[in-house]
């Protein structure tokens, strides 16, 4: 299995029936491929739209039926639409029970940076920053390190997200949460140590003493 | 409630005029007016809207045509037209928070003169802002915004101006049509009175001051 398909399917394990929950791009987007579908969760799109199904067939596109990047996307039957007012109400007042994001740092007190990087590229916050802030449960779904430099670390050097912590952060190595604001181990990746997730972790990471495998 | 012609609306829009424009990622922006205020090449334009969409699309021809020299917006990433322009300082750029964003013209609309939001406290968003505390939590004082010219696609416009709008097309559009001095109007479909019924208008008539002819 591929590390976006391990983390994505870990973190369909978080979903429960009836959440509302809203999948940033990347990692996150592939969360809604392992959901089984007797489990019923509603998908929030920012751009105005509850209820988001697949990728319509080939002669099937709505113009004014698109994702948050713009992609056309269908509606399940009990969708809604709604405006930018609205949809933004949904997430900072505190509706969206689950928003799962990508990462560039995540740090040991759980502050996330993920939108710019200085002087290299700022395309903008869009909405993480009222998703982190507003949302129930806040996960970030992101590879481990990149180009060999950890991403998991003791204090973010790139602008934050919020100044709310996340609750839960999937890697392709582990899972990683925050009780009584400790940064914990929670789980390895099959066939990784906990040897190993150290090694390639910048932070204090708590160790307990049994670390189970990851569940996939 | 004046019908007019795409060309006869961008008219009375002037060079450094201040524009908000519907739209994500180019879905639910007003297209004809866009390629009208680049075929009369009205420049130093401040534009708010939620994002810079994508060369060739939505508010993105109005960087193609480098029309821009101030952009309000959350998210300009997909445009790289926009990104250059900003790293070149041929436009300021100013990001806000999408849901910040849009509460402020929702403030500018509503005769607010801002809203106390929790995004942005504790990161750069927060710098020159007022933060103030209310029962322990901190929140950011965000004024209000609003422009002299508000650029609307609506799905259903009528012979009154009565509006409504279809699936994520709809997005800015209803908020901004509160926040401008001028609001002009684009629809798929002008349709006679009646036809949306009161409980489907969002944007009712008296908010619209010019409809842009069909065909």
């Amino acid at each position: 299995m591929d590390a976006q398909t391990l983390i994505a399917r870990r973190v369909a394990l978080e979903l429960r029936p009836g959440n509302l929950v809203n999948l940033g791009i990347g990692i996150p987007t592939l969360v809604a491929n392992y959901i089984p579908p007797e489990l019923k969760v509603f998908f929030q799109s920012e751009n105005g739209l509850i209820g988001t199904g697949p990728i319509p067939e080939q002669g099937m596109v709505h113009p004014h039926l698109t994702d948050a990047g713009g992609r056309p996307i269908s509606a399940l039957p009990g969708a809604s639409t709604f405006d930018s007012a609205m949809s933004f109400g949904l997430i900072r007042g505190g509706h969206v029970d689950v928003t799962v994001l990508g990462g560039l740092q995540v740090d040991c007190e759980g502050h996330l940076a993920n939108w710019m990087i200085p002087g290299k590229m700022v395309p903008g916050m869009g909405g993480a920053m009222d998703l982190v802030t507003g949302a129930k449960r806040v996960i970030v779904a992101m590879q481990h390190a990149a180009k060999g430099k950890s991403k998991i670390v003791q204090k973010c050097s790139l602008p934050l997200t919020s100044s709310r912590p996340v609750d839960l952060v999937v890697t392709d190595l582990a899972v990683i949460s925050f009780p009584g604001g400790q940064m914990t181990l929670l789980e390895t990746a099959p066939g990784v140590s906990v040897a190993e997730v150290m090694a390639v972790t910048e932070a204090d990471l708590l160790i307990p003493e049994t670390v189970p495998q990851m569940r996939i | 409630m004046r019908t007019v012609s795409a060309e006869e609306a961008v008219a009375m829009i002037p060079n450094g005029a201040r524009l908000m424009v519907g739209g994500f990622m180019g879905v639910g922006t007003p297209e004809r007016l866009l390629d009208e205020l680049v075929r009369q090449q009205k420049s130093e334009l401040t534009i708010i809207c939620n994002d810079a969409a994508v060369p060739g699309k939505g508010v993105g021809k109005l960087f193609d045509a480098a029309l821009v020299s101030t952009l309000t917006a959350s998210h300009i990433g997909l445009n790289p037209r926009a990104q250059q322009q900003m790293m070149a300082n041929k436009i300021a750029v100013d990001l806000v928070p999408q849901g910040t964003l849009v509460e402020r013209i929702r403030a500018g609309g509503c005769g607010l003169g801002g809203v106390l939001t929790p995004t942005g406290a504790g990161t750069i968003v927060e710098e020159g802002k007022r933060p103030i505390e209310i029962n322990g939590k901190t929140f950011l004082l965000e004024t209000a915004l609003r422009s002299d010219f508000a650029l609307i696609h609506a799905f259903l416009a009528d012979y009154l101006g009565n509006l409504a709008y279809a699936l994520t097309a709809r997005n800015f559009n209803p908020v901004m049509a509160m926040a401008a001095d001028t609001v002009i109007v684009t629809a798929e479909h002008i349709v006679p009175v009646g036809v949306i019924a009161p409980d489907h208008v969002v944007t009712p008539a008296p908010l619209v001051d010019y409809l842009v002819a069909n065909g």
